[in-house]
């Protein structure tokens, strides 16, 4: 494994490459390949391989609805579905990502239809400055998939790893509230 | 049944769709063609000269493009034009770990980052000043080469009448308490970012994540010689502000420089932890109130002393240090005021505005003292609040006009909704109930650089197909900026409030606005949108009269419609009507313009506290301490806020609610802290904890159910008689916090934040001294055991500028002080 | 913030994984990314390859015979809801399902937990920080090739600067719920496989806090049938309390782990608690033996949390004042026990 490595970081300093060699990235060094899925869609990825998958979607994928407070997994906003569970993008590392399914903001809504919980985040108040929102949308999303008439409590601590400093939390538990409400509502559910 | 259509009505906000789509464009959303990114090179050491740097290896390094250093940036810039004493990157002394030296721009952010390791650079450590005692205690260490004497950067003393008369008085009280607030910041989810680019003909574009594109418009260009119609700088939505983006910083600097070097986009994205060295964070303030009270209860006399840790830089400093204390006036009738304050320079990130700027700090210690006060005069809180407060349309000693004045009502709703007089006092050890109240400006009243110009601007654009655009330098930071502007047109107009197109913050598109901050966007902005909403109204009720043939005066405007108020079948729609006037006029176009009324006050520091109108809030918190930990834990908030009028009910909750959140982690656990290591062992002064998870911001589980109660007493100066809602509610939480817990457990902590360890502290001594059954008297009256700071320093504070208050004879100047045996100075 | 270069092998297998580990003098397992992954982007950790074992199945299985049995990699969300673990090892679920925050636990794993790094307020920092500090003792070095000196030559611990060791905090919180519960864990290497208990795993070092070998991967934990007292009238019970500024996010700054066997009249029939988070490993408290034989009175409860309390050596590597966090170890046992009691 060790020799592997030398190899290929003289085969990446040589000035000329040859035609099946990988493609190199804007530093210069060799580029990792994934193919994912995501938001339903199947692609392939090149990318410099110390990236997260935060920054592979961001940079590499032009998907910048994902977001990032602290890039340390210490705030939330980064939060994205992997094969449906929530997890912070910053800390999985873009290699790891091989034959996963990714669910970002800009996979919630139906075409040019909100999802029921953007809906109402939009209008309950839910989101302020917007930056901690799809973080938090996906979160409430997995939560509504698992628990689909939470309690608060329930909510409060299913978004407990989601920082806000806008809100004050409360408006976004009304939001999901008035979704589930209104899901009710459309099937019949007293 | 409202008299509006839209204003005051719930509704989805104007922005809404892009926020909960992902689709709002942040400054580090931006990606351009070519586009470089920058890093800064920041300063290791607190306080030190640099000596030399090498930036051969780092600009010959794969992938570098340019390497910055101080000498390509000889202009000194500053947020306020006493204090120009920031560089973009440090000259010849940095003065804080994380002041910024040198900048690499390269074709990758880890390529850009390499580099940095490369650029050596020499330092000579000097002498370390870790806070503001510290500070006037070493006036042979000098940060800057300005201010007032030592590290001293601004002193103040105001006298509005003669107070020491007063506490002479043998029929007043006198009450003394020292206090200190702890420093925190505002930790905006987004981390700052920048983007700078050359358009196609060569002028200079800045995106940024800033609250006042109008300042950095003008700071960037004065940092850079470039003349400002030659820069455009835009305000991205900000990933929340709450003060911490008001200042031109470094980084907006350093890649607006790069760009114009390189002629190619620059991107700067700060870490988290630079936004902790970017800070502007609230200022730790030292405090001492001394109050001379009737025996009835009423203020007679009170005498404030601030001493503030400005950190390394001026920022808004200046303005800072009297907001410790000219606000102190405008909540209850207070006589005779004398306040000092001084702010120092320390060894760390500058502090500048955050939410309720320089007013908590004051508003704690004497919110907490009135809570002693009313124990010691066997008062109820509230009662004795009620029986003092500030009389509307009333001039303040210090000579503030005030306008409405609600807090009364905000009182009894929060009393009544608390259950405040059945169950204060009587929950039983460990439970406890506390009240406090505050007022704040609804936008300051002078800008930042003297002007006779308009504080806000909004133009309007029509056309036929019924489109209505209006612009306005106004800056969305999430507090909701863009739908109060389209609402206020909308309302004008007749139309919905999500048929206005909306082009804000952008200094090559809009007219100017000074920015998000002070809470003057609703009232200034408002004010100037209805006035060119009606301008343009005026012109379409003209052409549209003229083809009903009846007076203009009779057309309504509603439901996208133009129509006979006495006959509401005859009418046109908004397009209309848009169309007869764009013929009967040419293009429509209408301007409104705002700038708030003059203030009474004309004495050195007036310029300060003035605003058109004031806020007020009050606010009962109720908390549970753990005897066994100290540990508090609040269930739930009263609160209610004399905002005038509500624009938008969703919006305005959220804003209090959001001020809720934030004071209580500013009361219970957010703190901007710092460590000095052992000085035979190091030099280092850094944060303690610059990070998301150890600067401690409430999660779900500690945030409270708030109960909020909106006063709507319109004050005419305000748009539909609005006031601001962004930083009064956040005011009274702290107080309220510290008067609760002593209600539970008979500790009266006067620190913030209140933590276990000192709410423990005061329970292990009053359990000694019960033991000992003393009477605790530490520090002052009052049964209670007291835990904070006991001190407050000499500070050399100047000769008072005296200013008689309006009911003794004053006109708003100062008068030459009357030299007067026993008169302290 | 970026992570430094690395390169990446997926583990085919754990045989892989331990082979992977001794081939290269400076690898690192990747489970979950929550430990290790903040740890690179703060260069306090800097390995040259990264092993991936997220994905292996034979260490993400929860086996049931007659006691249970826990892949390494088994996430901290999975443990905690596992119906089996709420029900008969109450310590353990409670202890997973408080670790950080919900997105956290559905990435960290059970085996990444137990061997979580050391904690210290001033090794978690960002480089530049740690840089301004000039380093400590735990990472000592600069990627500029600046050291942190000390008259030894060896960096300073800043928690305490005559010290000759490394004073970082045991932050797990899932290691005192399984010490508690008498664990055992398994590591695999390249002789094959040893089960140890797990407090062998640890010692009070806070930079070589485990002993397991530098080519060695925890591959399971494995739980006897809860140290279940013979009669089958007595009953057993476990719990784990927390102590932390905020109810998510943060590592514990005391975990108070107990496990208790109690016979029908309320005399204790066995007992072990651990105390997490006050020294560099957790601590097993030797006087639990003492409660066996006798009921819990409040008394009792009062001066075996009195006892407690000397094992807790806080220092200033957590949030919190120490001599605080010191004086509330005896509220926070008192509390575990109690609830033990009352519950049996």
């Amino acid at each position: 494994m060790k020799r592997d490595a030398k190899t290929r970081s003289r085969e990446a300093a040589k000035p000329l490459r040859q035609a099946d060699a990988k493609p190199l990235g804007r530093e210069g060094a060799e580029l990792a390949r994934i193919a994912l899925t995501v938001n339903g869609e199947e692609c392939v990825v090149h990318f410099e391989p110390y990236k997260t998958l935060l920054e592979v979607l961001r940079e590499d994928l032009a998907l910048t609805g994902t977001k990032h407070g602290c890039e340390l997994g210490e705030c939330g906003a980064c939060a994205v579905l992997m094969d449906g569970a929530p997890v912070l993008s910053c800390l999985v590392l873009g290699v790891e990502c091989d034959g996963a399914a990714v669910t970002t903001i800009e996979g919630m809504a139906e075409g040019p239809e909100l999802h029921p919980l953007q809906a109402a985040f939009a209008d309950k108040g839910a989101a302020q400055c917007g930056y901690c929102t799809p973080g938090i949308l996906l979160t409430a999303k997995h939560l509504l998939e698992h628990n689909p008439h939470p309690t608060r409590a329930e909510i409060a601590e299913a978004l407990s790893g989601n920082l806000c400093r806008c809100t004050g939390y409360l408006q976004i538990y009304e939001a999901i509230e008035q979704t589930v409400r209104r899901e009710d509502a459309k099937t019949g559910r007293p | 049944m409202s008299e509006f259509r839209v204003i005051g009505r719930a509704r989805r906000r104007v922005d809404g769709r892009a926020k909960v789509t992902g689709a709002t464009l942040f400054a580090d959303d931006i990606v351009l063609p070519r586009m470089l990114y920058a890093k800064l090179l920041r300063s290791p050491h607190p306080h030190a000269r640099i000596a030399r740097i090498d930036i051969s290896r780092a600009a010959k390094a794969r992938g570098v493009k340019l390497v910055l250093t101080g000498e390509h940036f000889p202009n000194a810039y500053g947020i306020m034009p006493v204090s120009q004493d920031e560089h973009a990157l440090c000259l010849d002394v940095v003065r804080h770990v994380g002041d910024p030296v040198a900048a690499v721009v390269a074709a990758s952010e880890a390529a850009a980052q390499d580099a940095l390791e490369l650029i050596e650079v020499d330092y000579k450590p000097l002498p370390t000043i870790a806070d503001a005692v510290e500070a006037l205690a070493r006036s042979d260490v000098r940060i800057h080469g300005y201010g007032e004497g030592g590290n001293i950067h601004r002193l103040a003393h105001l006298a509005f009448g003669d107070v020491d008369e007063v506490f002479a008085e043998t029929d007043v009280r006198v009450f003394e308490d020292i206090a200190f607030y702890e420093g925190n910041t505002h930790l905006p989810l987004e981390q700052h970012a920048a983007v700078a680019a050359l358009d196609k003909n060569g002028r200079l574009t800045l995106w940024s994540s800033t609250q006042t594109p109008h300042y950095v418009h003008r700071e960037v260009a004065r940092a850079l010689d470039i003349p400002t119609h030659q820069l455009r700088v835009v305000a991205c939505m900000n990933g929340g502000g709450f003060g911490g983006k008001s200042d031109p910083f470094n980084h907006e600097v350093v890649v607006a420089k790069a760009a114009l070097l390189l002629g190619r986009p620059v991107k700067i994205t700060l870490t988290r932890e630079e936004v902790f060295y970017c800070h502007r964070g609230r200022h730790p303030v030292l405090m001492r109130l001394k109050t001379a009270v009737r025996p009835d209860g009423r203020i007679a006399a009170m005498d404030l002393e601030t001493l503030l840790d400005g950190g390394a830089y001026g920022s808004y400093g200046a303005a800072s240090t009297l907001y410790t204390g000219q606000l102190q006036t405008v909540t209850y009738q207070v006589p005779r005021y004398r306040f000092r304050a001084c702010r120092v320079f320390t060894n760390k990130p500058p502090c500048g505005p955050k939410r309720g700027h320089g007013t908590p700090q004051p508003r704690f210690i004497q919110e907490i003292q009135l809570d002693r006060i009313a124990e010691t005069l066997k008062m109820d809180p509230a009662d004795l609040r009620l029986m003092q407060i500030a009389e509307p349309g009333s001039i303040t000693a210090n000579w503030l006009k005030l306008g409405t004045v609600g807090l009364a009502e905000c009182i009894r709703r929060v009393v009544e909704g608390s259950g405040w007089k059945q169950r204060r006092g009587k929950l039983g050890f460990g439970r406890g109930l506390g009240l406090a109240c505050s007022s704040y400006l609804s936008g300051a009243g002078l800008p930042i650089y003297w002007n006779d110009m308009p504080h806000s601007g909004v133009q309007l654009q029509l056309d036929r197909s019924g489109r209505v655009t209006a612009f306005c330098g106004a800056t969305e930071i999430g507090q909701g900026s863009d739908d109060v502007l389209a609402a206020i047109v909308a309302e004008v107009l007749g139309l919905e409030a999500g048929d206005v197109v909306l082009v804000t913050g952008d200094t090559d598109l809009t007219p100017v606005d000074l920015g998000s901050y002070s809470s003057r966007v609703t009232l200034m902005m408002g004010n100037a949108a209805i006035q060119a909403a009606e301008r343009a109204r005026a012109m379409l009720a003209e052409a549209v009269a003229a083809k009903l043939d009846v007076p203009a005066s009779r057309l309504g405007f509603a439901d996208r419609r133009v129509f006979d108020v006495e006959n509401p079948d005859a009418g046109v729609g908004f397009a209309e009507a848009v169309a007869l006037a764009e013929t009967k006029f040419g293009t429509i176009g209408s301007t409104g313009s705002y700038r708030p009324p003059a203030a009474p006050g004309r004495y050195r520091g007036s310029g300060v506290g003035p605003s058109a109108t004031y806020s007020y809030s009050a606010a009962v918190v109720e908390v549970e301490v753990d005897p066994a930990t100290g540990i508090v834990r609040v269930p739930k908030v009263w609160i209610g806020h004399d905002i005038g009028r509500v624009i938008n009910p969703v919006l305005a909750r959220g804003q209090v609610e959001g001020g809720v959140y934030m004071g209580l982690g500013e009361a219970l656990m957010e703190e901007s802290s710092f460590r000095r290591l052992p000085h035979h062992l190091s030099g280092a002064l850094v944060h303690k904890f610059p990070s998301m998870l150890e600067y401690k911001s409430l999660t779900t589980l500690e945030m409270p159910e708030v109960v909020t109660y909106f006063i709507e007493d319109a004050d005419p100066n305000g748009p539909f008689g609005a006031k601001e809602v962004g930083q009064g509610p956040l005011l009274p939480i702290m107080p309220a916090v510290a008067n609760a817990v002593y209600d539970a457990v008979g500790v009266r902590v006067n620190q913030v934040p209140i933590t276990p360890e000192a709410v423990l502290k005061g329970i292990e001594k009053k359990r000694g001294a019960q033991a000992r059954r003393d009477r605790v008297t530490e520090g002052g009256q009052g049964e209670g055991v007291r835990i904070g700071p006991t001190e407050f320093p000499r500070v050399p504070w100047p000769e008072a500028l005296v200013v008689p208050p309006p009911w003794e004879g004053g006109d708003g100047k100062a008068v030459k002080p009357e030299p007067k045996l026993g008169v302290r100075v | 913030m970026r992570a430094p270069r690395f390169r990446y092998h997926a583990a085919q297998s754990v045989p892989d994984a331990v082979a992977a580990l001794a081939g290269e003098e400076r690898a690192m397992l990747l489970a979950g990314g929550t430990d290790l992954v903040p740890n690179m982007k703060r260069r306090q950790q800097r390995p040259d390859l990264v092993i991936g074992i997220r994905r292996l199945a034979e260490l993400r299985r929860i086996g049931n015979g007659s006691g249970l049995s826990i892949g390494a990699c088994v996430t901290l969300a999975e443990v905690a809801a596992h119906p089996l673990i709420a029900a008969k090892y109450a310590a353990l679920a409670k202890a997973a399902g408080q670790v950080a925050t919900v997105h956290l636990r559905a990435m960290g794993t059970l085996g990444g937990n137990l061997c979580l790094d050391t904690r210290c307020n001033y090794y978690d920092q960002n480089y530049e920080w740690r840089r301004a500090i000039n380093f400590c003792m735990k990472a000592p070095l600069g990627t500029d090739g600046h050291a942190c000196a000390s008259p030894d030559g060896t960096g300073i611990c800043w928690v305490a600067t005559s010290s000759p060791r490394c004073w970082a905090v045991s932050s797990t919180d899932c290691a005192p719920a399984l010490i508690a519960l008498g664990a055992d864990v398994v590591l695999a290497g390249p002789g094959g496989e040893r089960r140890i208990p797990l407090e062998q795993l640890y010692r009070s070092d806070g930079m070589a806090y485990l002993t397991k070998g530098r080519d060695e991967v925890l591959v399971r934990v494995e739980l006897e049938d809860a140290k279940t007292p013979r009669r089958a009238d007595a009953k057993f019970g476990s719990t784990y309390w927390k102590l932390r500024r905020r109810g998510s996010f943060d590592f514990p700054v005391l975990g108070v782990a107990a496990a208790l066997g109690f016979h029908k009249d309320g005399t204790v029939e066995s007992a072990r608690v651990v105390l997490g988070a006050v020294e560099s490993c957790p601590v097993l408290v030797p006087e639990a033996a003492s409660l066996v034989g006798r009921k819990l009175s409040d008394e009792v409860v009062r001066e075996f949390a009195a006892s407690c309390a000397r094992y807790a050596r806080p220092l200033d590597n957590t949030d919190f004042d120490l001599a605080w966090r010191k004086k509330v170890v005896k509220s926070y046992v008192a509390g575990a026990l109690t609830e033990l009691r009352d519950r049996a």
